[in-house]
């Protein structure tokens, strides 16, 4: 029974990648990646890895797909103009693919473990425990360091994304720190007692400044 | 044949492995199509990683799947982020277009 889900699963697995890289429209190349996902996600729950399969969904289904999707729908792209070649570079591609394909099929038609891979195990699943309080036990303690830089490197690539896509648009209004904070005298600073606050003080209100005199009249006496 | 070892894993992820692969060839000028062509490949990394996970009964494999998820996503993020402002600058996204810091 898991051995047919596994193989329906894989199935639809690999027609979908087919589908995304041959597709003629890049947003049904989208939709098709996301059924992958979807997929390899249903893979990931056969071999008992729970938490990444979630992990996929939410990640690549929601965010990453949704992102391509975004991109796709958002540029004004000819893609007919960009089919051009498929033809020309399809038995190329089919040519490397087909020896890559054989070169890994030979690896794992030798390939073996080791006698001692059991012992050489980084991190054994510590027994009792589920799959996604397993990974917390792991990644919090053995691992903490690099998932602190992988916290990292996310955040500097929210910033890098945001910094190369903002644009300053020259006719929008927003506000001016600068220009709010330079454009009355000088920011007032009080010293209220210890637990008064500035409340006996009622509403504070900077006095305005004083309204420039009238200009004198001068008289030159009429002569006019 | 119907007990599913690694051996399966390890099939499919090299076979999705070859289709990433084919696929940026088959799609020279389109970047959007080579950028989920290279998410199919990190897919059949993990793959890979999952596979040995369940095999071994070891968690690093799992825990390593989950960085490449990582760094995947901040990859397409900042990728589509620059295919965004080239698109702005040039009304096109043709892969051999992209050669302005060629000497």
């Amino acid at each position: 029974m898991i051995a047919l889900a596994f193989y329906l699963f894989a199935f639809i697995l690999i027609a979908s990648a087919t589908m995304v890289v041959t597709s003629r429209n890049p947003v049904h190349s989208v939709l098709y990646l996301i059924l992958a996902f979807f997929n390899a996600a249903a893979l990931f729950l056969i071999a008992g890895a729970e938490f990444l399969a979630m992990i996929l969904v939410i990640v690549y289904v929601g965010a990453v797909a949704v992102l391509f999707l975004f991109v796709v729908m958002m540029l004004d792209i000819d893609f007919t103009q960009l089919r051009e070649g498929f033809q020309r570079y399809a038995p190329f591609g089919a040519v490397v693919g087909g020896i890559l394909f054989l070169e890994l099929l030979f690896v794992l038609g030798a390939w073996q473990f080791s006698t001692d891979a059991a012992d050489l195990r980084l991190s054994p699943t510590p027994g009792g425990a589920s799959n996604t309080e397993a990974i917390g036990r792991v990644l919090y303690t053995d691992y903490i360091y690099l998932f602190q830089i992988s916290g990292l490197i996310l955040l500097v690539a929210m910033i890098g994304a945001i910094v190369l896509t903002l644009r300053d648009r020259k006719n929008t209004r927003a506000q001016s720190v600068e220009a709010q904070l330079a454009r009355l005298g000088q920011v007032e600073s009080l010293n209220p007692a210890l637990g008064q606050g500035v409340a006996t003080a009622d509403i504070l209100r900077r006095k305005l400044p004083e309204p420039p005199p009238p200009p004198q009249k001068i008289e030159h006496g009429g002569h006019h | 044949m119907f007990t599913i070892g690694l051996g399966h894993y390890l099939t499919v992820g090299a076979i999705l492995f070859v289709l990433g692969v084919f696929g940026i060839f088959m799609n020279r000028k389109n970047v959007i199509v080579i950028l989920m062509s290279v998410e199919l490949i990190l897919l059949s990394v993990n793959m890979n990683l999952v596979g040995f996970s369940a095999a071994l009964d070891d968690l690093a494999g799992q825990i390593f799947a989950m960085f490449i998820l990582t760094v995947a996503a901040a990859e397409a993020a900042i990728g589509l982020a620059i295919l965004v402002i080239y698109f702005r600058n040039r009304g096109t996204i043709e892969v051999e277009d992209i050669s302005a810091l060629k000497g």
